[in-house]
């Protein structure tokens, strides 16, 4: 079992979790993630690392309530235990000293996964720029944590409640606008985001590194539901990535894999249950 | 007395029945049938069968033991060389191992010894014993091994029994490896079966840590420099799926075997949403391969509701690598057999779904290096069959993260770990492999059998450490 230490919610449905998971802690890196399952009965959740703390022997997860199970995970509170929590997993980022420019992209709650990179390269010595999208000032999360690791930080919404009005790639733009030169990106969010700034770089030749999350069981390279298109080879996202080259990545096909399940689970959504599981429907 | 030629009929459910449950096909011999099983068995001077065991179970020996009612003797004769007699006796291919060499085979049907064995096993699991833990001298040594499969399990509780303190390192939430996420309920039921033989290696004292990946949370040198492990088993399995890389894999509703069966054995997807892991499955499926994996994967997608699901395989119903009971039991449910077809492509609607999975005919031509005549494509045969769900079940290969973080343990061209075949001894001191990681995808017993012969070699291995 393994005991939850902190809970906040972020903002509506999005929650932060710390883990208690001494091991796991002690040799996470930035870029891995870890899967965990609520009960006996629960789904196996793949998530992205936010954040390790190596003395507390915590792990921190970010995440949004989008179905039943993490609706259920959003439910425990501080004190309770979830039954399984297994990681590090997946290939940790590629971070050294000397990589130059590095803009960190965040869109929605894909600002937590790429704050632990943002430190990296910033502790690495690298020049770090970050930007970060969300949808309304209400919603943004992340801020404090990625301006403290950040040499300059960008805001978007999409309704222009705070920073720029509209999205990561506007901000991007601004960068290259004003002949910032970039040597990487690295851009984490939802497909359709992590394919725009993919697409607003590659004219201009810049790396582009995505995280992928895409559907998984085991996480290990066994049940290969994770498997992506990357140029011509088909990867599995678990043991290969979660990080690939996003110049590379087949975003149609992801996207539609993302979707696979979703009818099924909309319909068990409109189901009520009778014995007080689900919570509010 | 005259000799039945024939084995006395395993009792069934009604393939009409069972086709719509998870419950077990196969419902196991009362005493009186075994007794009778038995007396088939002519206790040849010399046995044959034995020489078909990967294991050498002593099986003239418990099968007269069998004969004379003394059903605790013939289980005990069984355990001195397998540990795992329920499973094996459910799922061995027997009619390739020992009952191939049973003499009565010759004119008749071989004695049925996976039916004794599994009969002697349930007889002994029923009975509930109290396992004695072992009691360990204050400096026992410690082996670490990698996966609770069946190469893992079967090494630990030799090396228990030898007085070495054994800790399992599982991947995933359950121990039992294929055993858990593999095969299905129907033909090896978890809870009555499989997490029995796993709480009994408990109770003898091994300990099992689940959720642990070896190679991300910790890597071997740091088990054999830090935590004072003395030598490590990698019995890691068969990892990865294959596929076929053929145009629309990526599709929605392609599943590799391994995915479609864990979902539903390993994370009981049959009971969604009373168990939160979604499987998709549809009216039609079909199932690429001919092998033991895609006949569990076919008669689950039957379990799970489809109405119609094929076998798609290039070769012929001679070539079929799954055991005949396998193959028997499916063709009684209504599996649908398409031989000497291969897929070409998986065409999928505009939501990309799977919608047809384009196939090719097949004629078999000279022998190839396995030494089954190779199928080629029949130009022009294409076809398409209308299907909601493709399984992949071409096999797999060995999972890369053991053998890429551990320097100094070398791997064969294929990626798998390189092994002595008697020993398991690996290129790096203290450490052996057995099972599918060294061998690719094989069989439970053969597994079972490398975790078996190398607790030997690292019994002799340690006990010239000490010295």
């Amino acid at each position: 079992m393994f005991k939850i230490l902190k809970k906040m919610e972020l903002s509506p449905g999005v929650f932060h979790f710390d883990i208690e998971a001494p091991r796991v802690a002690k040799k996470a890196l930035p870029g891995q993630f870890i899967v965990l399952r609520v009960n006996d009965e629960g789904e196996r959740i793949p998530l992205t690392i936010a954040d390790f703390d190596r003395e507390k022997g915590s792990i921190t997860i970010i995440f949004q309530v989008v179905g039943a199970s993490t609706q259920l995970l959003s439910q425990r509170e501080a004190g309770d235990s979830i039954l399984d929590f297994v990681g590090p997993l997946g290939q940790p980022s590629h971070i050294e000293k000397g990589m130059g420019t590095i803009v960190c992209v965040g869109g929605g709650i894909g600002v937590a996964p790429v704050y632990p990179i943002a430190r990296g390269m910033h502790e690495a010595g690298n020049k770090v720029i970050s930007i970060m999208g969300a949808k309304s000032k209400d919603i943004l999360i992340f801020e404090k944590e990625m301006r403290a690791v950040s040499d300059e930080v960008l805001v978007t919404t999409d309704d222009g409640s705070y920073g720029i009005k509209g999205f990561v790639t506007n901000a991007l733009q601004q960068l290259v606008d004003r002949g910032e030169k970039i040597d990487q990106v690295t851009a984490i969010g939802p497909g359709i985001m992590m394919r725009s700034v993919v697409e607003a770089t590659r004219p201009l030749g810049i790396k582009t590194i995505v995280s992928l999350n895409p559907i998984m069981v085991d996480g290990t390279g066994m049940c290969g539901g994770c498997r992506v298109q990357v140029g011509d080879e088909t990867k599995f996202a678990c043991v290969d990535g979660p990080e690939f080259d996003g110049h590379l990545v087949d975003f149609g096909s992801l996207m539609s894999r993302g979707r696979m399940y979703r009818e099924q689970e909309a319909e068990e959504k409109d189901h009520v249950c009778r014995i007080g599981l689900g919570g509010e429907k | 007395m005259a000799l039945s030629l024939e084995k006395h009929k395993m009792p069934e459910q009604d393939p009409k029945v069972r086709a719509h449950n998870f419950d077990e096909v196969a419902l196991g011999y009362d005493e009186e049938t075994a007794v009778a099983e038995a007396n088939r068995c002519l206790n040849c001077k010399v046995p044959q069968c034995r020489k078909g065991c990967p294991v050498q179970v002593d099986i003239p020996a418990f099968i007269s033991k069998i004969k004379e009612k003394d059903f605790d003797s013939a289980i005990s004769i069984i355990k001195e060389s397998n540990s795992l007699p329920a499973v094996c006796g459910r799922v061995c291919p027997q009619e390739n191992q020992c009952e191939k060499h049973c003499v009565l085979g010759i004119k008749g049907e071989a004695v049925g010894i996976g039916r004794l064995e599994r009969f002697a096993a349930d007889c002994s699991m029923a009975k509930n014993e109290e396992i004695q833990p072992i009691q360990y001298a204050a400096d026992a040594q410690k082996v670490a091994v990698i996966g609770a499969g069946p190469a893992g399990l079967s090494a630990a509780g030799d090396l228990a029994k030898k007085g070495y303190k054994v800790t399992i390192f599982e991947a995933l939430h359950t121990a039992g490896g294929v055993l858990s996420y593999g095969i299905p309920e129907f033909r090896l039921p978890k809870d009555k079966v499989v997490q029995k033989e796993i709480e009994n290696l408990e109770k003898l004292g091994v300990d099992i840590e689940v959720n642990s990946v070896a190679g991300r949370l910790f890597t071997i040198d740091e088990l054999m420099e830090e935590e004072g492990f003395d030598a490590v088993f990698v019995g890691t399995g068969a990892g990865l799926p294959h596929f076929m890389g053929i145009p629309g894999e990526n599709l929605n509703g392609v599943y590799s075997a391994n995915e479609f069966l864990t979902r539903c054995n390993l994370m009981k997807a049959y009971d969604f949403p009373n168990h939160a892991t979604p499987i998709h499955v549809g009216r039609n499926v079909a199932v690429v391969g001919g092998g033991n994996v895609a006949m569990d994967a076919a008669r689950t997608s039957l379990r799970l509701g489809a109405e119609h699901v094929y076998i798609v395989y290039r070769r012929s119903e001679e070539e079929l690598p799954a055991r005949r009971e396998e193959v028997h039991h499916a063709k009684e449910e209504g599996i649908d057999f398409r031989l000497l077809n291969n897929p070409v492509e998986v065409i999928g609607d505009e939501k990309g779904s799977v919608k047809e999975l384009r196939c090719i005919r097949m004629e078999l031509g000279e022998p190839d290096a396995s030494g089954r005549r190779r199928p080629i494509p029949v130009k022009g045969s294409e076809f398409n069959l209308p299907v909601d769900t493709v399984i992949i079940a071409i096999g797999t290969g060995p999972n890369p993260i053991v053998a890429s973080t551990t320097p100094g343990l070398d791997t064969t061209k294929r990626g798998n770990i390189a092994a002595d075949e008697e020993t398991g001894a690996t290129s790096k001191p203290g450490v052996f492999a057995g099972g599918d990681i060294v061998t690719g995808a094989a069989t439970v017993i053969l597994a079972m059998g490398a975790g078996k012969k190398a607790a030997a070699a690292i019994d002799e291995y340690l006990k010239k450490k000490r010295s």
